[in-house]
This record gives C-alpha cells, sequence and structure tokens, in this order.
C-alpha cells in the first residue's frame, strides 16, 4: 500500500482557548497559512484543538455537527493541504464525541471518534462524552493512515488493528498533561509518551505523528514535545518543550518498504494465531459462572 | 525538633525535583492566568518563593507584596521580607495589623493563640483583597502541598487566593525550589513558622518535621499506601493514625462549603465548567 514519494509533514503545536472556537478557528487559519508557506503538505493539530480539553458542560456549547455551518469554515482549512484537526462532534442523536478530522481539498476525508475515554485520576471524559466503536483506516494522498486520539494509544491493540489494516502512518493528536515531578530533565508523562510512540513506531513499522498541544488548562500544564517517528523508531523531529512550535518533516514515503523489507515484522505476524488465542482467552474469562 | 533545614540535608530522593522544569512550569502558569498580582509577604520562604515566580514571570511592577506584621510578630521577619522585595525590585506595602487584632481581642480578652492566629490570618486576607482591587490585580496564594494536607492553615484566612503557584509542592520541595531561584538562603533555612509570635515553630507545633512529614504524606498521598504497608516502612502507629486524621479532618478546608441539594442542577455537582470558563 505504501506510496513512493516525499511527503512533507507538519505538526501544530499550539495552545487552544477553552470553549472559544472562533478564536480557534482563527489560529487555525494562521497556522495553516504557516504551515503552507513552510511547503507542509499535511499538518497535524492537537486533540480537540478547536475547542480546548477540560470543557465539562462546556462540550454541548463548543459542539458542532458534521452536516451542520460551522463544517465549512473547517473544510476551508484544507484547500491547500491536509489537515487533521480536533472537535467535539454531536450526532443527530445527540450524542458527542471527541472527535479527529482529516481534511483533505475541501472534503471530510475521515473521522475518527475517540474509542478510550480517560475516566480516572484528572480526567472525566465519560461524564461528557460517549466512545467511538471503531478503529478504521483510510486512504490519503501520502499512504494509508490511522487516527488514534491521545489515550487511544494507551491501549496496544487500537494501534495493533490499524497496522492490520496495512497503515503506513498512524496519527496521534493529543492533550495530555504534565504531571510526574522528578530530577529528571522532562516530566514523567513526556518520557512515557516518548516510549510508546516510538514502540508503536518499530514494532509497527510505520510512520509515528504524535501533536501535543501546550498551554493550560485550571491549573494543568500541557507539555507539547510533539514528534515525528519514523517507522525504524528514529525521532526524526520533536519539539521537546512545551513552547508553540511548528515541527516540520520531510519523509520520505519509501522508508517504510524498505524497513518491511529490513525487518518484516508484519509479514510474520500470526493474524489467525491471535485472533484463536484472544477468542479462547475470552471464552475462558466469560464462562464462569460467576 | 525543630532543627532548621540545611540545604546540604540529603533531599528524599522521590521528592527530589528539577527545579529548572518546575520554575518554567510555574512561570507560565502564573502568566497564563493573570497579568498583576498582590501577595502576602511574611519573609517566610512559601511567600518569598511565590513573590520571585510572580516576579519572573509578570516583571517586579506587576508585583504587589503587602508586608502585615503584628506587634508580637519576629522582627526578623520584616526584615527579611524587606530583603526579598529590594532584590526583586516589586512594589511594597506595609500594613501593620496590630490595631485592628487588638481592638477586636479587647472584647474577647480570653482568646486563645489558635483563636488570635485564625483572626490574624483572615484580618490579612481581608486587607489583600481590598488592595486587590486598588492595585487591579488578583491575590496569588503561598499554601504548599504539606499544609494544604495537613490543614495547617487558616480557612479563608491564608488559604484563600485566586491562584497557587505551590500548591502542589511539598515542603520539602518549596526549599529545592527557592534555594535554586534564589531566594536568600537565611530565609531558605531558617526554621518554618507562622510567626504569630516571635520563636513559634511550625514543627514543634504540629509535633513532627517536614522531612519527615512529606516522607510520609508521600506514601499516603501520592503512592496511596494502606496503613499497614507504611507501618511496614516504619512510621509508627500513632503517628499514622495521628496524621491519616488530620488529613481527613481537614478536608472541609480543601472544598467549596457543602450546598444542600435541592434542584436537578446544582452548583458543582451537575453544574461543572471550568474555572478557566471564557478566561
Amino acid at each position: 500500500m505504501s506510496v513512493d514519494g516525499q511527503l512533507t509533514v507538519g505538526l501544530a503545536q499550539v495552545d487552544s482557548a477553552l470553549g472559544d472556537r472562533d478564536r480557534n478557528l482563527a489560529r487555525h487559519r494562521e497556522w495553516v497559512a504557516r504551515a503552507v508557506a513552510a511547503g507542509v503538505k499535511l499538518l497535524v493539530f492537537p486533540e480537540l484543538s478547536l475547542t480546548g480539553y477540560f470543557l465539562r458542560d462546556l462540550v454541548v456549547d463548543s459542539a458542532i455537527r458534521l452536516d451542520g455551518p460551522a463544517m465549512k469554515d473547517l473544510l476551508s482549512l484544507s484547500s491547500d493541504l491536509d489537515v487533521v484537526l480536533g472537535a467535539v462532534i454531536e450526532e443527530p442523536d445527540h450524542r458527542y464525541f471527541n472527535a479527529s478530522l482529516y481534511l483533505s481539498r475541501g472534503e471530510l476525508v475521515h473521522v475518527h471518534r475517540k474509542v478510550y475515554l480517560p475516566t480516572y485520576g484528572m480526567f472525566d471524559e465519560q461524564r461528557y462524552l460517549a466512545s467511538g466503536d471503531r478503529f478504521r483506516s483510510f486512504k490519503t494522498s501520502y499512504g494509508r493512515a490511522g487516527i488514534l486520539v491521545c489515550e487511544d494509544i494507551w491501549h496496544l491493540s487500537s494501534a495493533y488493528i490499524l497496522s492490520l489494516e496495512g497503515v503506513d502512518m498512524i496519527i496521534c493528536p493529543s492533550a495530555s498533561p504534565g504531571r510526574g515531578l522528578s530530577t529528571d530533565e522532562r516530566l514523567g508523562t513526556a518520557e512515557s509518551y516518548n516510549l510508546v510512540c516510538r514502540t508503536y513506531a518499530q514494532f509497527l513499522t510505520t510512520f509515528f505523528l504524535y501533536c501535543n498541544r501546550v498551554g493550560y488548562e485550571d491549573g494543568a500544564n500541557f507539555w507539547g514535545g510533539s514528534m515525528v517517528i519514523g517507522p525504524n523508531g528514529d525521532i526524526v523531529a520533536q519539539e521537546e518543550d512545551a513552547d508553540e512550535a511548528l515541527v516540520v518533516a520531510n519523509l520520505d514515503l519509501g522508508d517504510v518498504r524498505r524497513e518491511r523489507l529490513a525487518n518484516p515484522l508484519l509479514r510474520d505476524e500470526r493474524v489467525e494465531l491471535t485472533i484463536n488465542e484472544m477468542r479462547r482467552a475470552w471464552h475462558e474469562r466469560t464462562r464462569k459462572p460467576f | 525538633m525543630s532543627a532548621p533545614a540545611s540545604l546540604s540535608d540529603p533531599v528524599f530522593p522521590p521528592l527530589a525535583i528539577n527545579p529548572e522544569l518546575v520554575r518554567k512550569i510555574l512561570v507560565r502558569f502564573i502568566q497564563n492566568e493573570v497579568q498583576r498580582v498582590v501577595l502576602g509577604l511574611s519573609g517566610g520562604v512559601d511567600s518569598s518563593l511565590v513573590a520571585n515566580l510572580a516576579s519572573q514571570a509578570l516583571g517586579p511592577k506587576n508585583v504587589l507584596a503587602v508586608i502585615m506584621p503584628y506587634k508580637s510578630s519576629d522582627p526578623k521577619s520584616l526584615s527579611d521580607a524587606l530583603q526579598v522585595v529590594q532584590q526583586l525590585g516589586i512594589n511594597h506595602l506595609e500594613v501593620e495589623i496590630t490595631p485592628q487584632i487588638d481592638a477586636y481581642f479587647e472584647r474577647f480578652p480570653d482568646a486563645d493563640q489558635r483563636r488570635k492566629g485564625n483572626k490574624m490570618a483572615r484580618e490579612r486576607m481581608t486587607i489583600l483583597y481590598d488592595q486587590s482591587s486598588v492595585f487591579r490585580a488578583l491575590v496569588i496564594g503561598t499554601s504548599n502541598k504539606t499544609e494544604l494536607l495537613l490543614g495547617y492553615g487558616t480557612i479563608y484566612g491564608d488559604m484563600a487566593s485566586a491562584i497557587n503557584p505551590v500548591g502542589d509542592l511539598y515542603k520539602t520541595q518549596v526549599w529545592q525550589l527557592a534555594d535554586a531561584v534564589g531566594v536568600p538562603t537565611a530565609i531558605v533555612q531558617k526554621a518554618p513558622s507562622a510567626d504569630l509570635w516571635a520563636g513559634q515553630s511550625d514543627e514543634t507545633e504540629l509535633g513532627f518535621q517536614y522531612r519527615m512529614i512529606d516522607q510520609f504524606l508521600y506514601y499516603l498521598v501520592d503512592r496511596r499506601y494502606s496503613k499497614e504497608e507504611l507501618a511496614r516502612l516504619g512510621f509508627e502507629p500513632a503517628f499514622i493514625e495521628d496524621v491519616v486524621r488530620r488529613v481527613r479532618d481537614n478536608q472541609y478546608k480543601r472544598r467549596l462549603p457543602v450546598i444542600a441539594k435541592l434542584s436537578s442542577r446544582t452548583v458543582d455537582q451537575e453544574f461543572r465548567y471550568p474555572r478557566d470558563w471564557g478566561h
């Protein structure tokens, strides 16, 4: 499925104004213009980039509908490059989702509704949001891609499923608050995400685009650290700090094919065995009388 | 009992911080929340650190330190506070609270130290909030995590503020950060005191040293150790019971008042908006 050629990707490591869609849309326009000027062909914004993250009851006021008037503005962002952005979407049945939209040439190509909604510790997403029910890849001009939003990547199966669909690239928009003090250079969260994202890229021999936001909401700091990782697990480009930044990387899309020739992990993957063993484990877990 | 902190003492490793990283996060936090701040500057390490961070974040001209001694306050506290003011070049105002405190307690001559201390803390709070409207600033708090957990503070007194940059740092972490950002060493090293009277010591009053209580709170709160596990670490059962009770009994200071529920959308229950709503 791989596509040869070059791709200049950009990660818009930006802040969002909490619950202020108009202001955030204007900021998206600015960053799109900046990315276009830098030759970027695919620009990724963080999770809920259009609304901010700790919305609580503002979820309802911040939502857009895919068939509603706000979509026109969003689609117009993608006339010169492909854009991934985050929004709350309201379905016709009035369920609200934390969603990531892939837009290209003025069209909506794909919507991923976040599946794993963290509801523990400092997080409370399930109180306000409905959970997505699928992981699906989609075709882009730059190969097959899949989107996982933040907490989705903390479940191994999410990325594994996308890899079975043959993705060349996993895109992960994120709104990760920093925590975990020590004497280390970076916060514990930053170290964990580096480990997880690089592991996926290397195990699944795929490009991995991680775009985290910056700024503060209710005392929580978003630590940035956005990175582009190659299919061999190496970080190609990264903004380590919590500054606003456009992280740009020139990718040789042929790297996926070359990496899979050198390291045929996916060829050797025993999918049927995995499915059978998982089914067996599931039966054993669920057939207990109580 | 109240051995002063020594910077050369080894820090309990799990509570050791990278001060530069923390400094950066807190300075930006202040910048993100406010443009101007007013704070009560006691000459102790917590308020000196907050003054320092606020000055870095907003510039010294946007920080007003109010020094509010009582007649029994240690004169050294005032000189330490003035040293911080001078070092940072921030605005300051001295408001002695003796007249109003004494006028009130003339009617209640039997009041004990606790009542007097709480009254002083609340008097200082009303001055800070009054000055905040004059200076067009928000009140920045200085309560650290150890104090918040133990309830070692006065509700609607020193615990009152609009934002608090140091509330998630234990006292021993406050010391590390204060030292790194250049709070005068004498202030970092002096015995912590609420300074209700000269020679008062937090550690004597609390009955334990910050170094020990911070380790304990780290295991109890951050790591969620059970009482049995804490005992296995070597903490005395009576100490465990005492601190656990203290944390529990002071929960009310860390929350809004309890609202009797009647409607189907009650403030702080179903009515849940971020604090930074519209910010």
